[in-house]
């Protein structure tokens, strides 16, 4: 068994990346203190680079690495919303880490790491590679949260979501083994081919469960969800902002190759269990945000809400006429939160003051009089998250809820639209602040910021006008998946 | 540009151009501000005059149909459709008509932040238009909820003391209604493959006891946003926090999104469960007729008064719907326009003389029409509009309604209207009652209380009669000549009925 370059080809993208951020870890050494612009510079230039080899690459179908790693139209799709979440979150880190004293290069060098994790995350075909990614994109992320060192808040943050990560890291790893132990293989083609010739047995039940409550800690689904409220608040924002989207895009894109292609056999017993996973993370996400009075523990309520809208695109998976579908409009609601989430991200970095002041959201009071612009895009936001129009929100909810009343779960999709009823309470509560309370807020003016939130804003509804484009590469995405 | 182009694209959109001017101006420039909203808004009632123009009323069906493919991809099949009928012309007429005269209003009563006032105000007409146009469900589904944002604001902004309260319950129970509207509506264009609301009425083949569900979470949504009894809660405190402008918007077209919805929706494409439904309908119609009026006169406040009576005639607008014969549906379909002139014209006036005393409680009132004429008379007129007095708008709508609701066989009992009829009678007390405490009598104490300040409450100024006397006109055509505007209607009422089958 010879490795052909057409196995490296497969890979280019990943390659290239992890290449280009060893590179930059040597030449951020070379690059003096108060500089630190020229490695943000870089490394978007590698994630940009990446991102249009990613372009290029739609409508390849290949497998490589003996069928490790897969290149294909799902990988392509989520490698490409990666690498933009990528650019993104270095566009929101570069003004915020230089204000708030932590501008080290090593910040860009994890950021790229992490992606690459992700993006293998996506490509991996093989429940070791699953793993090996898994810890790829979590590793350089502990690190990162930690980054305000020593700030309090922030090292616990790194220190809780280590703990738990690793903890889950071992739910995933004995997921893999005892799958391993039924299917004799940890390969998803040969996992397939043991479930279509032998009836389910038990042992690959209990594994595909364990694999689900490691990646419910990453995408923080209820009842794993503990860590994230901590996290979020503790970690420096911007690092907020890149891994509430970047690793839950990753988490579900793995979750989603797996169960949809490997796991459909033993659909009967987990479809209940995702059920419940899914309402259980609705309710609980939703409920718990309305007592919230600090703008980034209501956003990670808010994000753990939004893992249970996605949970709900893997309800239907064991019903082939759907599971399509299903996928295309998780992959769809993807998109739609992180584009709102980044957004939304971004004005709290415009609001974040030193020493973490400027987070609560009566700290918000008064800013449609003075920053129009900026409570407007905000106001975008919320209306996404709410899932109304005119945004991206309405339309991805929309689609999800599509999938699930096609699949015939109408009690989820109740659920669904009374918990995002319960939402538009508190998403209002912030819109009520910055236009119907008076107040003197003070924003900080970053043009890299200003320009990530404007866009985000502008995407949100115009996306929301023409989503045709962004439906059909989604639903094309998913078609070779089966 | 010929998508542009097309008269009900332009109908609907073109405030947007207004909006976009408006954001490019300096918010210190209010005047300005308020006359390109105000110009914009009689270009749109222009645009709504020119597509009467080309309307044919003999036809019941879709006119000037604007259709376009929109999301056609993964297995989607949703299209930008915008088509006007005898059911929603004057609606839409209605729309475009009020929208003008509320941006007049508030030219004194609104000072703060006129130029967000008036973005949101301009974003609200193009929902309302784009509600009564949408022949797509997806599309129309995407205006009603749209509808609300800019109403949350205008409430939550510059509302009375306790706006937010309201514009929040506002915003949360419409949108309750709504989700589960959307869920039929997913459902619906899962199993007919279309979203196309005429496409799946020409169908009409869904199963009777999946219909009752699917007409039951869209009534879900309607009779809230109408509202009818007992969904009503929201209403009368958004109304009395929300703005003038908000609250004849408020009365005069958002109440009737919900009426219409049942017109557009819910009749046609539930027919067997409309049916099965038109008694219980009837019934809680009637409850709403007689506990609005009960509860209007109850009201010390009279912005209140006239937020209840607003059940009240909604529920007259609900018999008549649900009479499901051809005078019920007509007379309803009128009414919503009476309401909509005559209880937009209450708050007009309401709203004048509160920017002048700054207080609605009608015991400290008194005595006004000696002090002010002109405005006695014009509150005369638009009180016994909505009473129902002979000769203007009101009674040709509610009399018809009953009388389509008595041979209704559909409701199949007559005591529904009979009871009904009582609530016409309710309504001249309260409305009566009203116009004593504050029009006649001795001088209230607020006459006093508002000369010591300066001049003392003065009568209607040019804006502000100019503001009422298009409604005037129309109250008294509608009341003296309805047939022209029966004639509209008739062949898509006719049409609608002849499709239910009723026993």
């Amino acid at each position: 068994m010879t490795l052909t370059p057409q196995d490296y080809q497969v890979l280019t993208p990943y390659i290239l990346l992890t290449v280009w951020a060893c590179i930059l870890l040597l030449l951020d050494l070379f690059i003096p203190k108060n500089r630190k612009g020229i490695t943000a510079l870089l490394s978007a230039l590698g994630l940009a680079t990446t991102l249009g080899f990613t372009l290029s690459q739609i409508g390849s179908e290949e497998t490589g690495f003996f069928g490790m790693v897969v290149l294909d139209g799902f990988s392509t799709f989520v490698n490409a919303l990666l690498l933009v979440s990528g650019l993104l979150g270095v566009a929101l880190a570069y003004g915020y880490i230089r204000r708030t004293g932590i501008e080290r290069g090593e910040y860009y060098t994890l950021l790229l790491f992490s992606v690459t994790g992700m993006m293998l995350m996506a490509q991996a075909a093989d429940l070791i590679i699953v793993f090996l990614a898994l810890e790829l994109l979590s590793i350089p992320l502990y690190v990162l949260a930690a980054f305000a060192r020593p700030r309090t808040e922030s090292e616990e943050a790194g220190l809780k979501y280590f703990l738990l990560g690793a903890f889950s890291t071992g739910f995933v790893v004995y997921g893999i083994a005892l799958v391993f132990g039924a299917a004799q293989s940890t390969n998803l083609a040969a996992i397939v081919g043991y479930a279509s010739t032998s009836s389910p047995s038990l042992l690959l039940t209990i594994g595909a469960a364990l694999i689900l409550v490691g990646f419910g800690f990453k995408v923080a689904a209820v009842p794993f969800h503990m860590w994230t409220p901590d996290v979020y608040q503790g970690a420096p924002t911007a690092v907020t902002a890149f891994m509430s989207s970047g690793a839950k895009i990753a988490g579900f894109a793995a979750l989603l190759r797996v169960f949809a292609t490997a796991f459909p056999s033993i659909a009967v017993d987990m479809t209940d269990v995702l059920w419940g996973l899914a309402a259980l993370t609705m309710i609980v996400g939703n409920l718990i945000a309305i007592a919230q009075t600090d703008i980034k523990r209501l956003l990670a309520y808010s994000s753990i809400a939004h893992a249970g809208y996605i949970l709900m695109a893997f309800v239907p998976y064991g019903d082939a006429s759907v599971r399509a579908d299903s996928v295309a409009a998780g992959l769809f609601y993807l998109v739609a939160y992180a584009v709102t989430n980044f957004g939304a991200w971004g004005v709290v970095i415009a609001l974040e003051k030193a020493e973490g002041k400027g987070l609560a959201i009566a700290d918000y009071a008064g800013l449609s009089k003075k920053y129009p612009a900026l409570a407007a895009a905000m106001t975008v936001f919320m209306l996404s998250l709410i899932g109304l129009p005119p945004t991206i929100g309405l339309v991805g909810k929309f689609y999800l809820f599509r999938a699930v009343i096609a699949g015939g779960f109408t009690g989820l999709a109740i659920i669904g639209v009374l918990t995002s009823l319960i939402s538009a309470y508190y998403y209002l509560r912030v819109v009520v602040v910055m236009y119907m309370r008076d107040g003197e807020p003070t924003i900080e003016r970053e043009t890299w910021l200003g320009l990530t939130t404007g866009a985000m804003a502008v995407v949100t509804v115009v996306v929301s006008l023409v989503p045709q484009y962004l439906f059909a590469w989604a639903s094309e995405a998913v078609l070779k998946l089966f | 540009m010929e998508f542009l182009l097309q008269p009900l694209t332009l109908l609907t959109f073109f405030p947007i151009l207004g909006v976009l001017v408006i954001l490019f101006m300096n918010s210190e420039m209010k005047n300005a501000i308020r006359w390109v909203a105000l110009v914009a808004s009689l270009i749109a009632f222009g645009i709504s005059i020119w597509v009467l123009t080309m309307f044919n009323a003999s036809n019941p069906n879709l006119q000037l149909v604007a259709k376009y493919d929109w999301i056609t991809v993964a297995g989607w099949n949703i299209q930008y459709h915008l088509g006007i009928d005898g059911l929603s012309i004057l609606l839409v007429l209605l729309t475009a008509f009020l929208t003008p005269i509320s941006i007049l209003s508030t030219w004194t009563a609104v000072e703060e932040r006129v130029k967000d006032f008036m973005l949101f105000f301009l974003l609200l007409e193009v929902g309302m238009t784009g509600v009564f146009l949408a022949q797509d469900l997806f599309l129309f589904y995407i205006f009603w909820e749209f509808t609300l944002v800019p109403m949350y604001f205008l409430i939550g902004i510059w509302g009375g003391p306790r706006r937010i309260y309201a514009a929040i319950k506002f915003f949360l129970y419409t949108m309750a209604g709504s989700i589960l509207m959307l869920l039929a509506i997913l459902w619906l264009g899962i199993y007919g493959g279309t979203f196309s609301v005429p496409d799946l009425i020409a169908q009409g083949n869904i199963p009777s006891d999946i219909q009752l569900w699917l007409f039951l979470a869209f009534t879900a949504a309607f009779a809230i946003k109408v509202p009818m009894w007992p969904l009503h809660s929201w209403l009368p405190d958004a109304h009395v926090e929300a703005p003038t402008a908000g609250s004849v918007i408020l009365a005069g077209v958002l109440l009737k999104m919900g009426t219409y919805g049942f017109l557009r929706f819910n009749i046609p494409l539930f027919p067997e469960a409309t049916v099965k439904a038109a008694p219980w309908i009837a019934l809680f119609a009637t409850i709403g007729i007689i506990y609005g009026a009960a509860v209007s006169y109850a009201q010390a406040d009279v912005k209140k008064l006239v937020a209840y009576s607003s059940v009240s005639h909604l529920g007259f607008v609900m018999l008549g719907l649900f009479a499901l014969n051809h005078q019920g549906v007509a007379g309803a379909i009128l009414q919503m326009i009476n309401h909509g002139l005559s209880t937009g014209a209450l708050f007009l006036l309401v709203g004048m003389i509160y920017e002048q005393t700054h207080t609605r409680e009608m015991k400290v009132y008194g005595g006004l029409w000696k002090i002010t004429p002109v405005f006695g008379t014009v509150m005369l007129i638009v009180a016994l509009s909505s009473m129902g007095l002979p000769g203007l708008n009101g009674f040709v709508g509610e009399f018809t309604i009953l009388l389509g609701a008595f041979g209704s066989q559909a409701i199949g009992n007559a005591w529904y209207a009979a009871v009904s009829a009582l609530g016409v009678i309710m309504a001249a007390v309260y409305v009566l009652y009203m116009f004593q405490k504050m029009f006649l009598g001795p001088q209230g104490e607020v006459v006093a209380e508002v000369k010591k300040h300066g001049h003392g409450i003065r009568d209607l100024n040019w804006r502000e009669i100019v503001t009422m006397v298009p409604i005037l006109v129309f109250i008294f055509w509608i009341g003296l000549y309805p047939k022209p505007f029966f004639a509209l209607m008739a062949p898509a009422v006719e049409n609608l009925v002849k499709m239910l089958p009723i026993p």
